[in-house]
């Protein structure tokens, strides 16, 4: 038998209420999470922590791309990361870290695990 | 002891000579006693043809050196040496010691003594005042001689002839030019160029009588009549000469010091005369025997002299004489040995009459090396010819002035070709510079100096970059290849309205954090026009907002903001300071004076902003845009209502600008300062746009700069109404709005300006492109359309929803955020008292 490993999914807000390339911050069992919805509809989760600055400020950063790739730019001090990995394309020694993320019933959850 | 220079005349080159000597004396060894024949300070005359379009004298004014170390006495012209004494004596009588003294007296225009030489209505062209005589005369015929028959005779068809025949053309004559050589601009070009040029300028209305002398001039029923040496006769209103100049010596041969040949104080390589406290630059100096008619030959005689004068050792370099001709549409260019006078030089010619293009290189019996060329019609090549000149050219030269292979490589040019003959400074010096990091226009004009004169090498320094594999591209962003200038050109012109659709249609991708708060500053920039009534936070523009703009609050080191209402002018009541007190109190804000006039409070939490600003705003506060690349505050002095000095009320203007031009856009911060008087307490000069008040009205300064790299800013124009002074700071603002570059400000924008800052004066003073009404018409929406932000987001749910810390726990404060006391104030936690100040790891990097 195989343990079920077992996920805790933490509600963030209605799918809705998410502005296209924007991103909102949200308290995940007591860690900061940013949220983002890109133009195609996808969810992006990852850790609000700007690891340049030491500030939880991710997600009040830009939304863009770059050569296609979805990104956010942090506001401090504009380092780029890519939405879907975390991975820092300025500097490829950083990443921060990401979560799950999905949508049920029209509100958005992200998994702390 | 500081030592006493006197320096008589105040014309371009014995300015120069102050300037210089002010910005190298560090050790204060020399003042300086101007004696100035002219009553206006300075100007510049090479310009004096731009007179005609505003007849405002001050725009062809000088940057004046404000220092105590100068005296400049106006109106009051140096009438003799006593070199025994080392005096002078001025007209008033004055006295004057000198241990040095510099003759800087120009030249004084030739009139050949033909007969009637002398009477009413037959003029010179060499000062304002010149130019304000013949306007009297060409208004006198206009009204006395009927249309059509009103002319004006110029005798000499050099450079400076056919720009007074130009300005004639103006005032409403109808030019004839007389110049006794078979040619027009005999001295410039050849026979081939001469007679293409002689089409354009017939071209452009003007007759053209060559090889022919000027023999009489006879007054003739109220007007008069020129008679030519080959019997031709010319009815005329006014007659202009132009035939020369003549160096002005007097001053010199009086005191018995020697004269060239030719006339002109007779000066070594050095601009020493035979007395050694005395020396002779610009026009009025032979130096080795040879005047020089152009300034920058004596550009280079002045800083000759400055050196000289700290025991320096500079010598004068020899002259290039390169020219060329600045009428509207007329391309004239000649440099080096244009006439092939060089034993053995060889011509190649490219001749199209038909496309209107002459062309010729000489060169050296080899066909190897460039010695000089005359370019008539076409002179696109003329920075890059001129600067090869003395070097193995990198073609067949043939080739490289045949209109299709004529693109010439800026890399193949030689270490020692000078760029900027202004400043002589060479293709070497420009590399080392980029080597040292410089890697725009501006970069490499603030270390060489390169392209600061007449500005006519800027595009030859961009090729340089280029060819450095400097990347020079305009492309704003990996997302767009336009640049920001073209971008606003595209959503004025398309009305475009979201960056969605302006991506799609002229970008790729789905744009960054570069290109996205550009294209929202342009629509913001435009809302006026594209989107009354809108807000920067409304529908998707919101997802385009720099973290500022999008909380309206700047963000700090720790992920606080920190919040400026506007104080217009820096007035403010007690009741309102109060407020702001009680404000600062109540949410525990850090509490600052801003250089601004203004209160910034730190500190607050994003779901804090809309309480803070609930009470601000009740009180009668707005934003005050501190976190916009957008005009921030008029700082200004108290001026009249208090001040002892003051001349105008300088708060009320400030407050007036600060209200007309709030909220406005711009591609970066935009300050400004209003000034009570020529004291100048408000620092205005060191502002985007800044005002001093004079006797009679405003002078207005523009791109100046504090910061990184301070400018003074440079006076555009002077002595306006309040009218028209807020009509040329709209168009200034629009005009830099349009234009300038991502994240630019006005200094640097000015610097890589082609034509500067006459060009600028040109366009928003004379509307040269006819743009004019569209900048007033862009202002006027943007005053109208004006509202205050926070009041929009107090006023919608939907965006006041934006300020929480989580959206799933809105009363949570992001428990990262703390602070510690400092001085009495709350600061961010993370740094201690008494800790070294770490800005950042040793890792970390900066994007942009
Ligand atoms: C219409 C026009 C267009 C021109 N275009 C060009 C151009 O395109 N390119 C170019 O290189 N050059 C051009 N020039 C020439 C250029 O203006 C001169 O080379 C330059 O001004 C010379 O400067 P300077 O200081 O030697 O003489 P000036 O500018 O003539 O100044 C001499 C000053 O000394 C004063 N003075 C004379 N005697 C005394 C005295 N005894 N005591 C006190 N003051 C005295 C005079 O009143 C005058 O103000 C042009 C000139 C004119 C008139
Ligand atoms: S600039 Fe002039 S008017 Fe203003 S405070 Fe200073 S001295 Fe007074
Ligand atoms: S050549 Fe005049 S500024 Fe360079």
């Amino acid at each position: 038998m195989t343990a079920q490993l077992q996920r805790h999914w933490t509600a963030v807000c209605r799918y809705d209420d998410l502005v296209p390339e924007r991103g909102v911050a949200a308290l995940i069992d007591g860690v900061a999470v940013a949220v983002f919805r890109t133009h195609d509809g996808v969810l992006h989760a990852l850790s609000n922590m700007d690891p340049f600055s030491g500030v939880s400020v991710l997600s009040r950063g830009i939304v863009g791309d770059r050569e296609g790739r979805p990104t956010v730019a942090s506001p401090i001090y504009k380092q780029v990361f890519e939405l879907a990995t975390g991975a820092c394309l300025d500097d490829p020694s950083i990443s921060v870290r990401t979560f799950p993320a999905r949508v049920l019933n029209g509100v958005v959850e992200v998994c702390s695990v | 002891m500081m030592r006493t220079v006197v320096v008589a005349g105040h014309g371009m080159v014995g300015h120069r000579l102050v300037e210089a000597l002010i910005g190298r004396d560090l050790h204060r060894q020399w003042r300086i006693v101007v004696l100035a024949e002219e009553t206006r300070p300075a100007y510049d005359r090479v310009a004096l043809s731009s007179y005609v379009d505003s007849w405002d004298a001050e725009t062809l004014t000088l940057p004046a050196v404000l220092d105590d170390r100068v005296e400049l006495r106006l109106g009051d012209p140096c009438v003799r040496i006593d070199r025994r004494k080392r005096t002078v004596r001025t007209a008033s009588g004055r006295r004057v010691h000198y241990d040095a003294l510099v003759l800087a007296t120009g030249s004084a225009p030739f009139v050949p003594p033909v007969p009637g030489y002398d009477l009413p209505g037959c003029y010179v062209y060499r000062t304002p005042e010149d130019l304000d005589a013949i306007r009297v005369a060409a208004q006198r015929a206009m009204r006395t001689t009927v249309a059509g028959r009103r002319s004006g005779v110029v005798v000499g068809g050099g450079l400076l002839g056919l720009e007074a025949a130009h300005a004639l053309r103006q005032l409403g004559l109808s030019p004839h030019v007389v110049e006794i050589a078979p040619r027009l601009m005999p001295m410039q070009v050849d026979e081939g160029g001469g007679a293409l040029l002689r089409r354009f300028i017939e071209g452009l209305g003007v007759r053209v009588y060559c090889g022919r002398a000027t023999a009489a001039i006879e007054p003739d029923r109220g007007r008069m009549l020129v008679r030519l040496s080959d019997g031709t006769e010319l009815d005329t209103d006014v007659v202009v000469f132009s035939a020369g100049v003549r160096p002005r010596d007097q001053l010199a041969r009086d005191a018995g010091l020697p004269v060239g040949e030719r006339g002109g104080v007779l000066v070594d390589s050095s601009c020493h005369t035979s007395d050694a406290d005395i020396w002779a630059i610009g026009e009025c100096a032979a130096v080795e025997g040879r005047c020089y008619g152009l300034v920058a030959p004596g550009y280079a005689m002045a800083e000759v002299v400055a050196d000289r004068l700290l025991g320096g050792h500079a010598t004068f370099p020899g002259a290039d004489t390169a020219t060329k001709l600045k009428l509207l549409g007329v391309d004239v260019a000649s440099f080096g040995d244009a006439h092939a006078t060089a034993e053995g030089a060889l011509e190649v010619i490219h001749n199209d009459p038909v496309a209107g293009r002459y062309a010729k290189l000489v060169v050296s019996d080899d066909a190897r090396i460039l010695l000089g060329g005359v370019l008539v019609g076409d002179a696109e090549s003329y920075g890059t010819l001129r600067a090869m000149v003395g070097a193995v050219l990198p073609a067949d030269p043939g080739a490289l002035i045949s209109p299709s292979g004529g693109e010439l490589d800026a890399g193949a040019l030689p270490a020692t070709a000078q760029v900027c003959s202004c400043h002589a400074v060479t293709v070497e010096a420009i590399g080392a510079a980029v080597r040292d990091g410089a890697t725009t226009v501006p970069g490499l004009k603030a270390c060489t100096k390169a392209g600061t004169g007449c500005g006519s090498c800027v595009p030859m320094l961009k090729k340089l970059l280029a060819a450095q594999g400097v990347e020079q591209s305009k492309a704003l962003c990996e997302h767009f290849t336009h640049s920001r200038a073209e971008l606003f050109e595209i959503v004025a012109a398309t009305r475009i309205r979201t960056f969605s659709e302006l991506v799609t249609k002229h970008g790729t991708g789905r744009g960054c954090d570069i290109c996205k708060p550009a294209v929202a500053s342009i629509l913001a920039s435009l809302s006026g026009v594209l989107n009354p009534g809108g807000h920067i936070l409304d529908g998707e523009q919101a997802t385009l907002q720099d973290t500022n703009d999008h909380f309206l609050a700047n963000l700090q080191r720790n992920g606080t903001y920190s919040v400026v209402p506007r104080v217009p002018g820096g007035e403010i009541t007690p009741e309102k300071l109060i407020v702001l007190g009680e404000v600062a109190r109540d949410f525990g804000l850090y509490t600052k004076i801003t250089g601004g006039q203004r209160i910034d409070l730190f500190g607050a939490r994003v779901e804090q902003l809309p309480a803070i600003w609930r009470r601000l705003v009740d009180a009668g506060f707005e934003s005050g845009h501190a976190y916009g690349k957008a005009l921030r505050t008029v700082k200004s002095c108290v001026g009249t209502d208090w001040c002892r000095y003051g001349v105008q009320d300088s708060v009320g203007l400030a407050i007036a600008l600060e209200l007309r031009y709030r909220g406005l856009r711009a591609p970066h911060k935009l300050k400004s300062g209003v000034s009570g008087c020529a004291r100048e307490c408000a620092e205005a000069r060191s502002k985007d746009f800044g005002v001093i008040a004079t006797e009679t009205g405003w002078n207005l300064y523009v791109c100046g700069n504090g910061g990184f790299r301070p400018r003074h800013a440079d006076l555009l124009v002077s002595d306006l109404d309040t009218q028209t002074l807020v009509r040329t700071i709209d168009r200034f603002l629009m005009f830099y709005v349009r234009t300038a570059d991502r994240l630019q400000r006005t200094a640097p924008w000015l610097e890589e300006l082609e034509g500067g800052l006459d060009h600028l004066r040109d366009v928003i003073v004379n509307d040269s492109l006819g743009i004019c009404a569209d900048l007033d018409a862009a202002i006027a929406a943007h005053v109208v359309g004006y509202s205050d932000e926070w009041r929009g987001v107090l006023e919608d749910p939907a965006k006041l929803a934006r300020f929480t810390s989580f959206v799933n726990a809105p009363g949570v404060p992001d428990p990262t955020v703390e602070f510690v006391e400092e001085r009495g104030q709350p600061t961010p936690a993370h740094r201690r008292p008494g800790q070294p100040v770490l800005i950042a790891g040793p890792t970390l990097t900066v994007v942009r």
